[in-house]
């Protein structure tokens, strides 16, 4: 049979070199062969490996639509939501490289391992103190109020760990809070709702907390949902130096 | 043990700016000590300053003045922009604000540079 190049050509484009991370902290690139789809997403392809190529393939997901933040992993070095991002946009030569998430321990292949992620939300006091009880009449926030805006913007994290995978001053300093538990922080912070603002602000201050960014701008570069936590950084540095002046904190 | 990010994660505008402000601002440190020698000339009298002047007029070292010139005006503006992302509301134009920078930044030194 004659291939003419025009064949050849299509054969390359309808397979994609992919090179995944397999072991723990140590281990190697494993090469797969995978066929290429139209709209396929970079969470296609590793599914397509696990289910045909290499059944032991250890990676995480659970939604498919970009709302539970589970399936982050790192494409071609960039830190992604694997279920959102469609292979056309990520591997233009034909070829991807996929590892866990960085700035966390591997678990195994594809998982990272998130407890302390979620760890630092706690530290950061990312949980809502409420001020009022169910006999209460409900709070009334106006929806342009400034505080209100600033929520809206931040509100929408889906703990994907993204921005704390991309972000350089958590590979530099392991105790930092990251983008994630300082913008949940922050969102907090603007909740007039809210009974723990000093306890919050003390937890977000000092070496591991706000004031330890470098405004590389990595989390929100890198952000699924848009957010910005570099702004929301910025807003807890004014807050944290605020209360200083006022000798509360 | 954990993995940080390699040049391909890093490789966005913020990023960059970062590493202009940073590196401009070490290199401007490296060369105070220099800047405060050449000052204590004068102690020595007008003729040892005077004599080092004329050394800098060499075009090597007028090149190098421009350079110093598009350091202090990248660490001027990167300045800036970090004080405007630190304290002015905001939400998506840092990256103008990163071009602002590198352009003001351009401009001062060709300035310099067009007016030795």
């Amino acid at each position: 049979m004659v291939i003419s190049p025009r064949d050849a050509d299509d054969a390359r484009m309808s397979t994609l070199d992919v090179r995944v991370w397999r072991g723990g902290a140590e281990g190697s690139f494993q090469s797969f062969e995978v066929p290429r789809h139209e709209s396929q997403t970079v969470l296609d392809v590793v599914t397509h490996i696990q289910r045909v190529l290499e059944p032991a393939l250890a990676y995480r997901f659970a939604c498919r639509v970009g709302m539970c933040g589970s399936c982050a992993m790192t494409v071609n070095g960039v830190a992604r939501w694997t279920c959102r991002t469609h292979v056309d946009q990520v591997a233009a030569d034909g070829s991807l490289e996929i590892a866990p998430l960085r700035n966390l321990p591997v678990i195994r292949d594809l998982v990272a391992d998130m407890r302390e992620f979620f760890h630092k939300w706690a530290a950061a006091r990312g949980a809502f103190a409420p001020t009022r009880t169910k006999r209460d009449d409900f709070a009334r926030v106006a929806p342009e109020s400034a505080a209100r805006r600033a929520i809206d913007a931040a509100i929408e994290c889906i703990g994907c760990g993204v921005c704390y995978g991309s972000c350089d001053v958590v590979t530099w300093n392991p105790d930092y809070l990251g983008p994630a538990a300082l913008n949940r922080a922050w969102t907090l912070v603007q909740d007039v709702r809210d009974g723990a603002r000093g306890e919050r602000l003390a937890a977000v201050a000092g070496d591991a907390g706000c004031q330890a960014c470098h405004t590389h701008l990595s989390c929100t570069e890198r952000c699924p949902k848009g957010i910005s936590p570099t702004a929301g950084i910025a807003g807890l540095k004014r807050a944290v130096a605020a209360a200083a002046l006022r000798g509360k904190l | 043990m954990r993995r940080g990010n390699d040049l391909r994660a890093r490789n966005h505008p913020g990023y960059w700016a970062f590493v202009v402000h940073r590196v401009s601002g070490l290199a401007l440190a490296a060369f105070l000590p220099l800047h405060f020698w050449a000052l204590g000339r004068a102690l020595e009298g007008a003729g040892r300053l005077e004599s080092f002047l004329r050394w800098t007029d060499q075009p090597l070292v007028k090149f190098a003045e421009w350079g110093i010139v598009l350091l202090l005006a990248a660490h001027f503006a990167g300045g800036l922009r970090i004080l405007a992302l630190e304290f002015l509301s905001w939400r998506d134009w840092q990256k103008s604000l990163a071009a602002v920078a590198a352009a003001f930044s351009l401009a001062a030194a060709l300035a310099f540079a067009l007016g030795l």
